[in-house]
C-alpha cells in the first residue's frame, strides 16, 4: 500500500498535470525523495541548493504538519496522505527589479 | 519539456521570438483576467492595510492561456503576530516587519482552498503591497514563490493605492516575468 501526495496546482505541470501521486514509502522524507526522483522537475520548487526543504515549503501528513510531529523523520502509513503547502510570503525590499 | 508542450497546446504564443530559450520563455506567458470589482477590492486591502503590507488569495480558474479570477479573499498579514510566523518562516534581519513583509498563515490558506473547492474555485494567485515601493518584485519574493501562479502587487505612497503589476516566477526560479493583465467590467 502507498501513501498519497497531494500536488498543489502550480506544480503539477512537473508531475504530468497528477493531482496526486501514489508512492510506497516508509517516511514523509523517503516519499519525497522518491516523488522528486520520480518528477524531477519538482525538486528544484521544493528543494534549495543545500538539498534542504525551502523555508516556505509545509508539509502535512493528513492534517498535521509535520513541523508538530517527527518533522520528515515522520513515519507514515498506507493510505495516509502528505499535502504540500506553501507559506506565502514575500515584501518589498532591494533587490528590486528581479524580473522581465 | 514540460513547459514547451503546455504552450504549443496554447498555440504557441511567441513564437516570433528569437532562439529556442526565448520561445520557451514566451510559450509560458498567460494573462491574468480580474474585473474591476477585483481591482477594487486589492485597492481597498492596501489601503486599509497601509502602512503595513497587505495580503491575500485570488481564487478562480485556469484554463488555457488565462487565468480568471472569481473572488478576491484578504487574509491577514501573519507578520505581525511575530510568535506563529517566527515558527513559520523566521526573519533573518531585524529591518523586516510587515511594513516590509507578509506571510499568508498555510492554515489560512488551507481553510480557503478548502471552501473554495466546494465552489469549484482554485488558487490562481496571491496579492500584495508594497508601501511606498514600487510594484515590482524583490528578491525575498522570488525566493518565496511558486511558479505559475499570479503574484500581484500593489503600491501604496502614503496610504493611497497606486499602480499594480502581475507577475510570474521562471521555471528556473531565476527571475519573475510580467504577466498580462485583463480588466473587464
Amino acid at each position: 500500500m502507498a501513501v498519497k501526495v497531494m500536488i498543489p496546482t502550480p506544480l503539477r505541470q512537473y508531475t504530468e498535470r497528477k493531482e496526486a501521486v501514489e508512492i510506497e514509502a516508509s517516511s514523509v522524507a523517503d516519499a519525497l525523495q522518491r516523488l522528486t526522483a520520480q518528477f524531477n522537475g519538482l525538486r528544484k520548487h521544493l528543494y534549495n541548493d543545500e538539498g534542504k526543504l525551502r523555508s516556505f515549503v509545509n508539509i502535512y501528513l493528513n492534517d498535521e504538519d509535520i513541523r508538530y510531529l517527527q518533522k520528515d523523520k515522520t513515519p507514515v502509513n498506507p493510505n495516509d496522505v502528505i499535502s504540500i503547502v506553501p507559506s506565502i510570503a514575500g515584501g518589498s525590499g532591494s533587490p528590486l527589479c528581479i524580473c522581465n | 519539456m514540460d513547459r514547451r508542450a503546455k504552450g504549443l497546446r496554447f498555440g504557441g504564443i511567441g513564437a516570433w521570438n528569437q532562439g529556442e530559450t526565448a520561445f520557451i520563455q514566451r510559450l509560458d506567458v498567460m494573462a491574468l483576467q480580474l474585473t474591476n470589482e477585483h481591482v477594487d477590492a486589492i485597492r481597498r486591502s492596501a489601503a486599509e492595510g497601509y502602512p503595513n503590507e497587505c495580503c491575500g488569495v485570488l481564487l478562480g480558474v485556469g484554463r488555457d492561456g488565462l487565468k480568471e479570477v472569481r473572488e478576491v479573499q484578504p487574509l491577514p498579514n501573519l507578520r505581525g503576530k511575530s510568535e506563529r510566523a517566527e515558527e513559520l518562516l523566521p526573519l533573518t534581519a531585524s529591518s523586516e516587519s510587515e511594513r516590509n513583509r507578509f506571510l499568508i498563515d498555510p492554515e489560512d490558506l488551507r481553510r480557503v482552498e478548502k471552501e473554495a473547492r466546494e465552489r469549484g474555485l482554485d488558487t490562481v494567485g496571491f496579492y500584495h503591497s508594497h508601501p511606498d515601493h514600487p510594484a515590482r518584485p524583490s528578491g525575498y519574493d522570488r525566493d518565496h514563490a511558486f511558479p505559475w501562479y499570479s503574484y500581484v502587487i500593489i503600491a501604496v505612497e502614503a496610504g493611497k493605492p497606486g499602480r499594480y503589476t502581475s507577475w510570474v516566477l521562471q521555471d528556473d526560479r531565476a527571475q519573475f516575468d510580467e504577466e498580462p493583465l485583463e480588466i473587464i467590467e
